[in-house]
């Protein structure tokens, strides 16, 4: 035992603290064996934190832990983290110790005093549930009670060597109100600055408001024998926990990637993309307001429900029920998906705070609902609370989040009325794997849209501005005419489209009367020529018998001359005769 | 409350580390002084006896538990300075 121990201590290990993204960000957790100091203004998520690394040991790692409490009682910090969702009841019974260790308000005190008790009564504790982990929640507090700064920092130094000696991973909290920005009071400020020193990681948890908007971010500012991430990261306190939103570890390679296409939910958008869209794609539909962004994502999650996928479909624009009912006028029905469970309306409008919390809320959601086709409707919305440059990241975080989770997300985008085609907020185009764009077209009097495929990855993609036409029967695309460099469609398509039919049929007809006249007349041409024919065969008949008559005459003059000499007793020879 | 009610007083200590080792000597100097014979002193080492200091709740050594005359009063320290001492133990009045 003794041996396995003294390993431990020498190579630096680490104890995960299942926070997500805050195991990423530190490469595995916090030193194990080691003290970790959470430094943060109130209300900043320390003893959360705190508390989340010592539920997760247990539950997960087999590392019962301790919480000892300065500041608030056991009782109350067991109920807050109830509406976490965490067990605590069960695990109180085995493998969660808490102390209630907050100076009375009526604590009478003469002189010096130290920890001794606690680090006795401790021990006893750790020996019987094999504690590994353990947090001293707001020393702050019992280190305002001792007399001097030499007083403060021998209590700091007991405690820690304490924990060293016992090998216990340990989170020690405390305020840094104005710590970091020297305004604090001068003892106070000595006791964190030493405690910093002392420690062998120090964790900032801060909480600011930007516009409104309340932002958390957290940062690791040491971190003994290993690298860490120095940037502030952004985190949220959600439904589960604490939320650290990591940079995104680099050369992640269980990204699914796959060949398989998923259906847009109309059949020739399918057609122009080879297919449908990509498994596991990121798909930006972005237009104006009304040019039907919703309803072809819609369509896709009408599809994905038809496919049996479980779909989740935020709307930040308008409530759930509201969008099932405009969807429903244009055939989309998804109410049935509704309720069989297979698809979920989430309303986004009730969500207040920031893009980080509209982020680790969709992945809460996504994750209870097995979510595998996502449509957020308009993701834009997230730029407008907080500010555009977290908003950006977080849009990232989220592409990136749905592709390692192989999530076919929809995401529409608003464009202002008065931007071009080609920008398109958040720069979520250049990530975005299919981009499809949506416009009007506004021709005599009337608007009508039109639909491109800007870009789609690693698919042959139709190049041609096709016209989505929404009726009661669905969504369908158009092909669109192009006359004289430009394109028409609506009424104008339709004009052009039933101008060219009467021209068709006026050529066929004329063609008819054409075919019918010529056949006419080379019916006559040949009776023409029967006659003639006849009238030849005629001539030639004619012509024998002349030949044959003259031929008599000739005869009948010979004969008539020899009767004649004979008559005149001529001498003339007769043929006949010699 | 009888001016010649004993006191009984449980002092939780920490060895013999430099407040515990003072808080006793500052005890028995002060029960001497002004509770002579009519007090009793119970000495609790919280390093051989941790489940006890677990189960009162001791979490600061020294501390000093009077546990009557009631109500019961906790002070914490070496007990070096006295006017808190008696106070706690209601001694004030009678005393100055």
């Amino acid at each position: 035992m003794k041996s396995i121990r003294s390993r431990h201590a020498n190579v630096l290990t680490k104890a995960p603290t299942g926070i997500t993204g805050f195991d990423e960000i530190t490469g595995g957790g916090l030193p194990r064996g080691r003290t970790a100091l959470l430094l943060g203004g109130s209300g900043s998520g320390k003893t959360i934190f705190a508390l989340q690394f010592l539920v997760n040991g247990a539950e997960d790692y087999k590392e019962p832990g301790i919480f000892v409490s300065f500041e608030e009682t056991a009782e109350r910090i067991v109920a807050n983290a109830e509406g976490l969702g965490w067990n605590l009841a069960q695990l109180r019974r085995k493998k969660l110790y808490f102390m209630d260790a907050q100076p009375t308000p009526d604590l009478i005190q003469s002189g010096d005093f130290d920890l001794n008790g606690m680090c006795a009564a401790l021990e006893a504790k750790a020996k019987e549930i094999g504690a590994r982990r353990i947090v001293f929640d707001a020393l702050d507090v019992v280190l305002e009670h001792l007399p001097d700064p030499a007083a403060k920092r021998r209590e700091v130094y007991r405690l820690h060597a304490w924990l060293l000696a016992r090998e216990l991973t340990g989170i020690i909290t405390s305020k840094n109100d104005g710590a970091e920005s020297g305004a604090g009071n001068p003892t106070g400020h000595q006791t964190f600055d030493f405690m910093q020193f002392m420690v062998d990681c120090a964790v900032i948890l801060n909480q600011s408001v930007v516009q409104g908007v309340s932002q958390r971010n957290l940062r690791v500012m040491k971190y003994r024998g290993s690298g860490f991430d120095e940037n502030e990261s952004p985190f949220v306190i959600g439904r589960r926990g604490l939320e650290v939103a990591g940079a995104r570890a680099l050369g992640r390679v269980d990204i699914r990637v796959t060949n398989e296409r998923v259906s847009s939910g109309v059949e020739r958008l399918d057609t122009m993309l080879g297919g449908g869209y990509y498994r596991g794609a990121c798909v930006l539909i972005s237009g104006f307001p009304g040019t039907a962004k919703t309803t072809l994502s819609g369509a896709f999650a009408e599809a994905a429900c038809r496919r049996r996928e479980r779909t989740m479909f935020v709307s930040f624009a308008s409530d759930g029920t509201e969008v099932i009912r405009n969807l429903a006028s244009v055939g989309i029905r998804l109410e049935r998906y509704v309720r069989s469970g297979c698809l979920h309306m989430v309303s986004a409008r009730t969500i207040f705070g920031s893009a980080e919390t509209f982020l680790a809320h969709i992945k809460t959601l996504a994750k209870e609902y097995k979510t595998r086709c996502l449509v957020i409707d308009p993701v834009t919305t997230l730029s407008k609370s907080g500010n555009e440059v977290t908003a950006q990241s977080v849009v990232e975080r989220l592409i990136d989040w749905s592709k390692a989770d192989g999530i076919t997300l929809v995401c529409t985008s608003l464009l202002g009325e008065v931007s071009a085609e080609a920008t398109s907020p958040l720069q979520i185009s250049k990530i975005a794997d299919t981009w499809i764009h949506l416009n009007y077209l506004v021709q005599a009097g009337e608007r009508n849209r039109g639909l491109s495929v800007i870009k789609s990855r690693g698919t042959a993609h139709s190049n041609q501005v096709r016209e989505l036409i929404l009726s009661d029967a669905g969504v369908t695309l158009t092909d669109a005419y192009t006359a004289g460099g430009e394109v028409l469609m609506g009424t104008l398509r339709w004009e052009k489209e039933s101008a060219e039919r009467a021209t068709t049929e006026v050529n066929e007809v004329a063609g008819k009367l054409k075919r019918v006249r010529l056949d006419a007349e080379a019916a006559e041409l040949e009776v023409r020529a029967k006659s003639l024919q006849v009238e030849i065969e005629a001539k030639e008949v004619e012509k024998t018998l002349l030949a044959r008559a003259t031929e008599s005459h000739k005869g009948e003059l010979s004969r008539g001359r020899t009767r004649l000499e004979e008559l005149r007793g001529a001498d003339v020879p007769v043929p006949g005769r010699k | 409350m009888s001016r010649n009610a004993p006191f009984k007083f449980r002092l939780y200590v920490a060895g013999d580390t430099p407040n515990s080792a003072l808080a006793i000597a500052n005890l028995t100097a002060f029960c001497r002084a002004e509770l002579a014979d009519r007090h009793a002193i119970e000495i609790v080492n919280v390093f051989q006896q941790p489940r006890r200091a677990l189960a009162d709740n001791i979490l600061m050594t020294p501390t000093l538990v009077k546990l009557s005359p009631g109500p019961v009063r906790r002070i914490v320290g070496t007990l070096s300075q006295t006017p808190p001492i008696f106070e706690a133990l209601g001694l004030g009045a009678a005393v100055l």
